[in-house]
């Protein structure tokens, strides 16, 4: 009984390969282009860790030299032997290589990500090796030996340090880590070597809260396209189980029990699905493979962050990608067992097309919709944490979608209302009827339209904002650090006696309203209230805070302690001051207060201005001039241009990306309106004979189905220009702030909205052209055929 | 035969499970082949102070001090102070092409804590070291050193404990086994081992609680070889015993796998002649253990040997006494009562 039951419900699949591929297509794309980003974020994760894990920069104290870049063997020596437990590093440069040479007995845990024994095995040649990752291999291939160990971070090599010490040709350390847990009774640092400085480790979580950003932007789309699959596949269900109706009455009128033909259904679409869900974790990894090396090079040029650019197959993403996968389609099955299993033994079966026209179907999803949307006007308003943040993104977007049948209709019974002749208040009414068949498909196409709007109009603010930022923190076209306080007074003074403008910078690591905040003493010029841009400040503010009279503040402080302009703060001990103007600060996970340089030298009289911000019109002739009369290093020296432009290129890498995720999400939804409409083409033509027997072409008939489609995109895309701009701002004023403490201004950029909008209308156009093709070939007999069967 | 190379063995198995797996190459024949280094042979000449600094041709080598001490208040204290040497090839090298790999561990136990800690270095740099004459063998800060091996200082740190002792002398070097050639299995493998069991110790401890001026005897032992022990041996019970009478004794056992083993002894006369007992004649039975470190460890055992009428019952003086180090095992001061009483030191390995 089994078997025959199974041979029934796959002929069904059998007369309907359409809609077996638009349900295994439909998993498969929803799994897709979710584990395709999965697995970049896995990728970066990880190569993150690796970095961190190899330059150990992230978790130990370092001792560094105050002045250039070498430390003598035998300071790392003399500090063992004073009980300072260190582990020397030396790093170089070989052929383009970043070669790092650790000493395993000493190094930390799980430093440098590979095994002490590996790098002092002797016999086999393993202390003579360099290890890298294999993509670095590939690269630097030439003339090392080296050894492929793919958990080292890419562009950088490890060995040990007496190798590497040997390759670069000299017998100096780079910098020494300071291990956990030191002995009792070491002496002062300064007593031992007074030529190192002490390097507090860097936050771990730095260059994981730069690129947080990004992740998530990535993320979104991912989950977005997710949605749009899983929409499809809903609908599929849907309408299977519609047509299946007949076949599940005469099986059970045969005999086969209820339990058991639903048991049969649910295994059986629950293996089409895990078929579909391992497509499509197929197709993400190619997905992931092909975008890879654009993440990755955005991520360099951004954050410097490298990740590597080859993908390894985690099961961190192939695992949720199938898992969620077949979650989301058990959902969708449960609701229409649940029905089947209800449904009375001899229901009529013919088929609905006409009682899913009825009114009472739009009810509840629009009630619904009503209900998320004022949740999220409710969160927006007084939502607090960035898991509200989330829930207003997910409660605008599900409400929005939920509410798009209703909008619709409403719109078309308008168009109805103003037909003049028979045939166009037919095509309005009958595009409305098709509303409900339509209304899944139309929803992905909203998602993903507003979601491009969203997620552009974040991306681009973004780059718009930063480059101002760029242009206001980088606005001196030479930085120079200087080493000796007088070094420092005499090229104050040659800067002064040639009235060259100086921007002195000088700073301290403090704590302002309990937070970690660098506190930084400014000379006030023309370059401060010229370039400044304040997201809100009174009027002058930097006379106030030239008199010292008032505090710049950054936004992340600024938010975090509940504080804005007006307010006052205690920077020190007693010393409250005003709040002139709050600053954006992009990028910067502490908090910043800008004082004058007077008031700064009274807080801290011991502090010499060693960084200098330079005005002038020739970078490279004062800079050569500086060498020569201060001897100040040429490493020592940056010329802000370089940096500038490198950090604009960086952005047009990120839209690479977005780019790409753009158009795979609007192919996703594209793809869901040609499967609704030619699942429904079938059910379409008893409605449509009589149209064409009233002496309509089938050609016509085909045109006014493409038109249908084109009219039915463009309200989409009217509803998603306003939706994407309101997820866009959640984006930048709720969930960034929410998330890294800054507010991103919101900038709207028209015409990419309208090619947005181009690119909508085309995916239906194209959708529709199928189906209507269809149409327009279908012979007359099959038409005529309607009429023979009226049933 | 002996037992401290049975524990270097042990340490070096050890080392390949912790993530610095140095030996990995260098013991991964554990055999008798000892691939170019330098064996024990019998009827040894050593030569001091020259044979007091390092052996860098053979494979391990260690500096091997305990000590029994006593604060103002009469609270019994332990001390531990070991540098290992062990040689990935043999020979020395200048620099970082050096094949010798130094590594130290330091502990005092108290009766209610535990301190223990160690220190990694490599050789050819100038982290760590022996020199014969004028004495100094150093990790880090850590060194014992002095003019000869008859008055030295010693001293050690850790991040919550620290110590600064003198060592003199009253007694002569006792040599185990046949004239300091210890014989350890049926199949000739051996080491070099002496003692100098005699050092007057005093010093301070630098203890969570405060500083403790402290005095006591100490124990330092020096072995050499380049052979592993055999496959069948899972771990050891080591004592040193020091009666008050001006008798000591230095006794081990060998547990096997197959539920076996094998002991043997050193008994040192008050006048320093050291008398070696045949195989068997020292007996340790367990009476009682505690959990440690999620392990069952004996801390109380009845140690007989019948040829010199001791029959005692040897208990530590802190049953928590674990080194939760690199290499993870049991040491610590004991009490001695019964037919004779005394202090002294036990050292447990392979309690897994």
């Amino acid at each position: 009984m089994i078997r025959a039951c199974f041979s029934a419900l796959w002929s069904h699949w059998r007369r309907n390969p359409v809609q077996l591929f638009a349900y295994l297509a439909g998993l498969a794309l929803a799994t897709a282009l979710w584990s395709g980003v999965q697995a970049i974020n896995a990728e970066a994760r990880a190569s993150y860790g690796a970095a961190a894990a190899t330059l150990g920069e992230g978790q130990h104290d370092q001792l560094v030299p105050r002045q250039g870049d070498r430390i003598p063997q035998e300071r790392f020596i003399a500090l063992r032997r004073a009980g300072w437990l260190v582990s020397p590093v030396t790093e170089g440069r070989l052929a383009g290589l970043r070669l790092i040479g650790i000493d395993p007995v000493t190094a930390p845990g799980g430093l440098a990500g590979l095994k002490a024994d590996q790098l002092l095995t002797r016999g086999t040649g393993g202390a003579e090796q360099v290890f890298v990752n294999p993509q670095t291999a590939q690269e630097f291939g030439g003339g090392l030996a080296v050894t492929l160990d793919p958990d080292i971070a890419v562009g950088i090599g490890i060995a040990d340090i007496g190798r590497v010490q040997n390759l670069l040709g000299h017998s100096d350390l780079s910098r020494l880590i300071v291990l956990p847990d030191q002995p009792l009774g070491r002496p002062d640092l300064s007593a031992i070597a007074p030529d190192l400085r002490l390097q507090a480790a860097q936050q771990s979580a730095d260059i994981g809260q730069l690129t947080d950003s990004f992740h998530l932007n990535l993320t979104a789309f991912g989950l977005l396209s997710f949605a749009v699959g899983l929409f499809i596949v809903h609908s599929t269900i849907g309408l299977a189980f519609e047509q299946r109706r007949g076949m599940i009455r005469t099986l059970r009128s045969l005999g086969v029990p209820l339990r058991l033909l639903v048991t049969l259904i649910a295994v059986e679409m629950m293996a089409w699905a895990a078929i579909g869900a391992s497509l499509g974790v197929v197709a993400g990894y190619l997905i992931a493979a092909l975008l890879l090396p654009d993440v990755a090079a955005t991520l360099r040029g951004l954050y410097g962050a490298e990740i590597s650019g080859t993908l390894q197959i985690r099961p961190e993403w192939w695992l949720s990608g199938l898992l969620i996968a077949l979650l989301g389609t058990a959902g969708a099955l449960a609701g229409r067992i649940w029905q089947i299993s209800r449904m009375p033994l001899l229901a009529s079966v013919r088929p609905r097309a006409w009682v899913m026209a009825s009114a009472a179907r739009f009810r509840l999803p629009t009630l619904a919709a009503a209900v998320l949307l004022s949740g999220a006007l409710v969160l927006a308003l007084v939502g607090q944490g960035l898991f509200a943040g989330f829930t207003l993104l997910g409660c605008l977007l599900i409400g929005a979608a939920l509410a798009l049948p209703a909008v619709t209709s409403v719109v078309l019974s308008g168009f109805e209302g103003r037909a003049r002749t028979p045939l166009w208040e037919w095509f309005w009414a009958d595009t409305r009827q098709q509303l409900p068949g339509l209304s899944l498909a139309l929803m992905a196409l909203l998602l993903a339209v507003s979601a491009n709007i969203g997620v552009s109009t974040m991306v681009s603010s973004f780059r718009l904002t930063f480059i101002g930022f760029l242009d206001q923190r980088l606005a001196p076209e030479l930085f120079v650090q200087v080493e000796t306080p007088e070094q420092s007074t005499a090229l104050l003074g040659y800067l002064d006696t040639n009235a060259i403008e100086v921007l002195p910078l000088m700073s301290v690591q403090t704590r302002v309203t309990g937070r970690p905040t660098e506190l930084y003493g400014v000379r006030v010029g023309p370059t401060y209230r010229e370039n400044w841009a304040f997201l809100d400040a009174r009027a002058q503010p930097w006379n106030a805070v030239e008199a010292g009279r008032a505090v710049v503040v950054n936004e992340q402080l600024a938010r975090r302690a509940g504080l804005w302009v007006g307010d006052n703060i205690e920077i020190d001990t007693g010393v409250i001051l005003p709040i002139a103007a709050v600053v954006g600060d992009y990028g910067n996970p502490s908090g910043q207060v800008v004082i004058s340089q007077t008031l700064f030298q009274r807080l801290h009289p011991t502090q010499v201005p060693l960084r200098f911000g330079i005005r002038t019109q020739d970078a490279s002739g004062l800079r050569a001039e500086l060498s020569a009369q201060f001897g100040i290093a040429p490493n020592a020296m940056t010329d802000q241009a370089a940096i500038k432009a490198l950090s604009m290129q960086v952005f047009e890498r990120t839209f690479t990306v977005t780019a790409a995720l753009n158009a795979l999400t609007l192919m996703v939804a594209g793809f869901a309106i040609l499967m609704s409409l030619l699942t429904l083409a079938d059910l379409r033509v008893p409605q449509l004979a009589p149209v064409w027997a009233l002496g309509l072409t089938r050609r016509w008939l085909g045109w006014l189905e493409v038109l249908r489609a084109v009219a039915l995109a463009a309200l989409v895309f009217l509803c998603a220009v306003p939706l994407g701009l309101a997820l866009a701002w959640v984006l930048l004023s709720i969930i960034n702030v929410e998330a890294f403490g800054w507010q991103l201004p919101m900038y709207l950029f028209p015409a990419e909205y309208l090619w947005l909008g181009i690119y909508a209308l085309g995916a239906a156009v194209l959708a529709a052209l199928w189906p209507a093709l269809r149409l327009m070939r279908t012979p007359p007999s099959a038409l005529l055929k309607v009429f023979a069967n009226e049933r | 035969m002996n037992v401290r190379l049975s524990h270097m063995v042990q340490l070096a198995t050890f080392l390949l499970l912790f993530p610095m797996t140095l030996w990995a190459q260098g013991f991964s024949g554990l055999g008798a082949e000892v691939q170019g280094f330098a064996t024990p042979q019998p009827d040894p000449q050593f030569s001091f102070p020259a044979d007091h600094g390092a052996h860098p041709d053979y494979r391990i080598e260690w500096w091997y001090l305990t000590a029994n001490l006593q604060g103002p208040d009469g609270t019994a204290y332990g001390l531990q102070w070991t540098l290992f040497r062990t040689a990935l090839a043999p020979g020395e090298a200048a620099g970082w092409s050096s094949p010798q790999i130094w590594f130290a561990h330091a502990a005092v136990t108290t009766p209610d804590a535990h301190h223990a800690t160690e220190r990694f270095a490599r050789g050819g740099i100038g982290q760590a070291g022996v020199q014969a004459a004028p004495f100094h063998a150093w990790i880090d800060e850590w060194s014992l050193k002095g003019a000869d091996f008859d008055a030295m200082s010693l001293t050690a740190s850790g991040p919550d404990f620290g110590y600064d002792m003198a060592l003199t002398a009253r007694g002569p070097l006792v040599f185990h086994g046949d004239g300091g050639y210890s014989v350890k299995s049926q199949q000739g493998q051996a080491s070099y081992y002496y003692s100098q069991p005699y050092f007057d110790i005093t010093g301070t401890l630098s203890l969570p609680d405060g500083v403790v001026a402290v005095t006591g005897s100490a124990w330092l032992d020096r072995e050499w070889s380049s052979q592993p022990l055999g496959k069948m041996q899972t771990g050891w019970d080591w004592f040193s015993l020091s009666f008050d009478e001006g008798a000591k004794l230095m006794g081990f056992q060998l547990r096997q796998t197959d539920g076996g083993g094998y002991s043997a002894s050193t008994w040192i006369a008050p006048d320093g002649t050291a008398t070696a007992l045949p195989a068997g004649a020292f007996a340790a039975e367990p009476l009682q253990t505690h959990s440690v470190a999620g392990r069952d460890v004996p801390v109380k055992w009845q140690v007989r040997l019948p040829a010199r009428g001791v029959d005692v019952n040897v208990s530590a003086l802190n049953r928590a006494a674990w080194m939760g180090l690199s290499i993870p095992y049991w040491e610590g001061p004991v009490r001695i009562e019964g037919s004779h009483t005394g202090v002294g030191y036990l050292e447990m390995t392979g309690y897994e």
